[in-house]
C-alpha cells in the first residue's frame, strides 16, 4: 500500500491532511503489518478525518461504522431481510418442497449486508472506519475481536467468510471509556493530540481560503495558549478553523482584543471557561 | 547488547514500570521496528509507541524508559555551537561568567524562536558545562537542578517579550505563556538529558529504577509533587466522563415493556414476541454528603476528591460540602456560586473561611454536625467521609459517627494512608472502619474505582 513513512506523508498530504511523522509512521505501519489502528485523543483533532484522508489517498472506498450505545450484530455485521424471504415462502406456495425453501431463503438474495460484512467481501481495496467505538456496548467489542483478527466472519446457514483483500481498519476512540485490552493488543495505537502551533497555522492555510500568513499566525498563538489553560474544553482544530472563517467573514483583519472577546464563542463552549479565558487572558469582558 | 537483547531489555523495563506488555505486542513491536528505518529515532519510537503504549497516560513512562535504553547519542554528542550572533536583549543573570551568559544568550534566542533543535542542544551544553558536581568515587554527580538553577531561564522572558515588542496586551499575553511553556520544555530536556548520562554510566537498569516516575493514575496523593497535582488535575475532566458514562450504562436495563420496541423486534421472528424490549429504568440518584478534612496533611488529598465530585455533581442528586479541621464548616455555597471547583477554594480562602488552631479534632466534628447539620443527613443521603483519621489522641467519639451512619443510606470513608497504617500512631482507623466501609484511597485508580460504585 505504501512504501515508506515519507510517501505516506506526501499522498495524505496531496489529499489535503497534513500529518506529522508519528501519524505518517503510524499509518505506514499499520498498513504494512496489517494490523487495525486505534485512534484515541481529545473531540475535535481530526481522528475521523484521518481515515477520510487515507481512503482518498490510496483510492480505495470508505466504509464506515458509527458505533452508538445498543448497536449490534443486526446492525453492524449482516441481518436476514425476513419480509422478504417471507414473502419468497408465500409466493412459492405449497408447491416447493422444505428443502428447496429452505436453500433458497438463507442465499445471498435475502442477506442484508452491514458495514463490517460488506468491508469484507469487498474486493476492490477497502478502507474500514469504525467510529467511536468507545460508544458502542462492551459486547460488540467481542465481535469486532473476532472480525479484527482474522478478518472472516462465520454466517451460520451460509458457512465462513473470509477476506480476499484484507481492508485497512481504522477505529476511532474519545477514551469515554477504556476499551478492553484484548481489543488494544490486536491493534496498534495512535494517540492524536492537539497540533503544535505551527502545524496548525499550515492546516488554516490550507482550509481557509483567503487568510493570510500573520493572521493565521496570531490566531494559532491564541488558541495555543487557550488550550494551555485549564479547560473543561479545549478549541479544537475544527473550532480554529470556524474562528479563522469567522474573522474573515467579519472582515477582521487582525486579531485584536476586540475581536477575541466579541467572537470567543466559536472557540469556547462554556460559560465558565469563557470566564476563565477572559480572565486569563485580561480581556475587556466585551458582549 | 545486541539489539535483540536491548529490545528484550526495554520491554522488561516497560513491564516493570508497570506498562501491561504483553508478549504478543513485544512481537509487532520487533516487526514493527524492523520496517521502518532503524536509523531514524524517532521512527524507531513511533514504532514501540504504536505497538505497546496502548494508553496515553503511559506515554510519558515510555518516552523516558525510551530515552535511557535507546539513547539520542553518546558522550557530548555532535553538539555544536550555532555561528550566527544572537538579536535579543537578555535580561537577569547579573554576574555570571562568561560561558554562562553565551549560554543564556543562545537560549534566549532559541526561547524567542521556539526551535526545539537548538534547545535540545542548548540542554545538552548545559548539562555539560554546569550539570555536573564533583562526586564521590571518582565519578561526576549530575545534577539538572544546578544547571537550571545557573542559567536561570525566567529571568529571560522580560527580554525575549521586550525584543519580540507585542503590538498590544493580547499578543504579550500569549507571547508570554508560550515562553513559559517553552522554558518548561526546556527544563524537561535538561532532566532528560541528565538521566542520559546517568543510564551511560551506569547502565540503564540502574537509572530507571532511580528516575521513572509511575504513570499519573498510581501516583500517590499524599506525596504528590506540584507538577504530579497539576497533571492530576488535568486528568479529572476526562476521568469524570469516563466515569459518567460508566455510571450511567450500568444502571438497570430493564424497566417498563417498550411495547413499540417489542413489536418491532418481533418482525424478525415472524410476530413472536421471543425477546420483549423494556424502558431503562428511572435512574436512582443519592443525595451526597461530603465531610473533608482539609488539615495541611490530607489537603491535596480532599481538594482532588471534591473537585472529581464536584465533576460527577450531574450524578447525584445534590451534594452538600462541609470542610473541617476541628469544626465542620459548611462550603456548599462556595461550589454552588463559583462554577468551578478551583475558584470556589480561592473564594473560600479570601473570604477567610478559616480554622482555629490546634489539630485536627474528628471527635468534635461529628458531635457537631450531629448536633447542629442532623437534618444533612437522611435516609437517602450516602455520607463521604474523606481524611486520615488521625485524631491526635483525642477521644474518637465512636457513637457519634455510629448514629451518623445509622442515620444514611450509606456512609463512606476514604483514607489516603496505606492499610497497614491504619491504627498505627494517634491513627483512629481501625475503630472508624468497624462502623463505616474505610477504602484506601492512595491513587486515582482506586478513587474512581470507589466513586464508580457509589452512584
Amino acid at each position: 500500500m505504501f512504501e515508506s513513512p515519507a510517501q505516506v506523508g506526501e499522498r495524505l498530504d496531496a489529499v489535503g491532511y497534513l500529518a506529522d511523522s508519528s501519524i505518517t509512521t503510524t499509518v505506514f505501519l499499520a498498513a504494512t503489518l496489517g494490523k487495525p489502528l486505534l485512534v484515541e485523543g481529545p473531540a475535535g483533532v481530526g481522528k475521523t478525518e484521518l481515515a477520510k484522508a487515507v481512503a482518498a489517498a490510496t483510492d480505495a472506498g470508505l466504509i464506515r461504522l458509527q458505533c452508538y450505545e445498543g448497536l449490534d450484530e443486526a446492525r453492524a455485521l449482516y441481518e436476514w431481510n425476513y419480509s422478504k424471504q417471507l414473502l419468497r415462502i408465500q409466493a412459492a406456495g405449497d408447491s416447493a418442497t422444505w428443502e428447496r425453501t429452505h436453500d433458497d431463503i438463507f442465499t445471498d438474495e435475502f442477506l442484508l449486508e452491514r458495514p463490517l460484512l460488506a468491508a469484507i467481501r469487498r474486493n476492490e481495496p477497502t478502507v474500514l472506519l469504525i467510529d467511536e467505538t468507545d460508544k458502542a456496548d462492551v459486547e460488540i467489542e467481542g465481535l469486532l475481536l473476532e472480525v479484527l483478527s482474522d478478518f472472516q466472519v462465520t454466517i451460520p446457514e451460509m458457512g465462513t467468510i473470509a477476506a480476499t483483500r484484507r481492508p485497512f481498519v481504522v477505529l476511532t476512540s474519545n477514551a469515554t471509556r477504556e476499551l478492553s485490552e484484548a481489543l488494544k493488543r490486536r491493534c496498534l495505537y495512535l494517540h492524536l493530540d492537539y497540533p503544535t502551533p505551527a502545524r496548525e497555522r499550515d492546516i488554516v492555510l490550507a482550509t481557509v481560503p483567503g487568510i493570510d500568513a500573520a493572521l493565521a499566525e496570531k490566531l494559532v498563538g491564541v488558541v495555543a495558549s487557550l488550550r494551555g489553560m485549564d479547560l473543561k474544553k479545549s478549541p479544537s482544530i475544527a473550532e480554529t478553523v470556524d474562528w479563522a472563517r469567522t474573522l474573515i467573514a467579519l472582515g477582521l483583519s487582525t486579531v485584536d482584543e476586540n475581536a477575541v472577546s466579541s467572537t470567543l464563542g466559536v472557540l469556547l463552549k462554556h460559560a465558565s471557561d469563557h470566564e476563565r479565558a477572559i480572565k486569563e487572558l485580561r480581556l475587556l469582558a466585551g458582549g | 547488547m545486541s539489539i535483540v537483547d536491548r529490545h528484550v531489555a526495554f520491554l522488561g523495563a516497560l513491564r516493570s514500570a508497570g506498562l501491561p506488555v504483553s508478549l504478543a505486542e513485544g512481537l509487532d513491536a520487533a516487526r514493527a521496528a524492523t520496517a521502518v528505518d532503524l536509523g531514524d529515532r524517532d521512527a524507531v519510537r513511533t514504532a514501540y509507541a504504536a505497538t505497546v503504549v496502548k494508553r496515553q497516560a503511559h506515554r510519558p513512562v515510555f518516552d523516558t524508559l525510551f530515552d535511557l535504553w535507546f539513547p539520542s547519542t553518546l558522550g557530548e554528542g555532535s553538539a555544536t555551537t550555532g555561528g550566527e550572533r544572537p538579536n535579543v536583549e537578555v535580561t537577569g543573570g547579573r554576574g555570571s561568567t562568561p560561558e554562562v551568559a553565551a549560554l543564556r544568550a543562545e537560549l534566549a534566542q532559541a526561547l524567542l524562536d521556539g526551535d526545539p533543535a537548538a534547545l535540545r542542544r542548548l540542554a545538552r551544553a548545559a548539562m555539560n558545562g554546569l550539570g555536573r558536581l564533583p562526586g564521590g568515587g571518582g565519578g561526576a554527580v549530575w545534577s539538572p537542578r544546578t544547571a537550571l538553577d545557573t542559567l536561570n531561564a525566567s529571568t529571560l522572558t522580560a527580554g525575549i517579550i521586550r525584543t519580540a515588542a507585542p503590538e498590544d496586551a493580547l499578543a504579550e499575553q500569549v507571547l508570554r505563556r508560550s515562553v513559559r511553556d517553552r522554558i518548561s520544555a526546556f527544563e524537561r530536556l535538561v532532566h532528560d538529558d541528565a538521566r542520559r548520562r546517568v543510564a551511560e554510566e551506569r547502565g540503564p537498569e540502574d537509572a530507571a529504577r532511580h528516575t521513572v516516575r509511575p504513570p499519573v493514575d498510581q501516583v500517590d496523593f499524599l506525596s504528590a509533587s506540584t507538577a504530579d497535582l497539576s497533571a492530576l488535575r488535568r486528568e479529572v475532566y476526562p476521568l469524570s466522563r469516563r466515569l459518567a458514562t460508566r455510571m450511567s450504562r450500568r444502571r438497570g436495563r430493564r424497566g417498563a415493556l417498550d411495547f413499540r420496541r417489542t413489536i418491532r423486534a418481533s418482525l424478525s421472528t415472524g410476530g413472536v414476541p421471543v425477546d420483549t424490549r423494556h424502558r431503562p429504568r428511572r435512574p436512582h440518584k443519592p443525595e451526597l454528603v461530603v465531610l473533608c478534612d482539609i488539615s495541611s496533611s490530607v489537603s491535596s488529598f480532599a481538594r482532588f476528591t471534591l473537585l472529581l465530585v464536584y465533576a460527577l455533581a450531574s450524578q447525584f442528586a445534590k451534594v452538600r460540602t462541609f470542610a473541617f479541621v476541628d469544626r465542620p464548616i459548611e462550603v456548599t455555597d462556595y461550589f454552588a456560586r463559583a462554577g468551578d471547583v478551583r475558584d470556589a477554594f480561592t473564594a473560600m480562602e479570601a473570604d477567610g473561611v478559616r480554622f482555629a488552631g490546634g489539630g485536627t479534632n474528628y471527635g468534635r466534628v461529628f458531635t457537631e454536625l450531629l448536633d447542629h447539620h442532623s437534618d444533612a443527613i437522611t435516609s437517602n443521603t450516602a455520607l463521604l467521609v474523606l481524611g486520615d483519621a488521625r485524631v491526635n489522641y483525642l477521644s474518637p467519639e465512636r457513637e457519634a459517627l455510629t448514629r451518623l451512619a445509622e442515620k444514611a443510606r450509606h456512609a463512606y470513608w476514604l483514607n489516603p494512608e496505606p492499610t497497614d497504617r491504619w491504627g498505627s500512631g494517634d491513627s483512629a482507623a481501625h475503630f472508624y472502619a468497624e462502623i463505616v466501609d474505610m477504602f484506601e484511597c492512595r491513587n486515582l485508580v482506586q478513587l474512581s474505582r470507589f466513586v464508580e460504585q457509589l452512584a
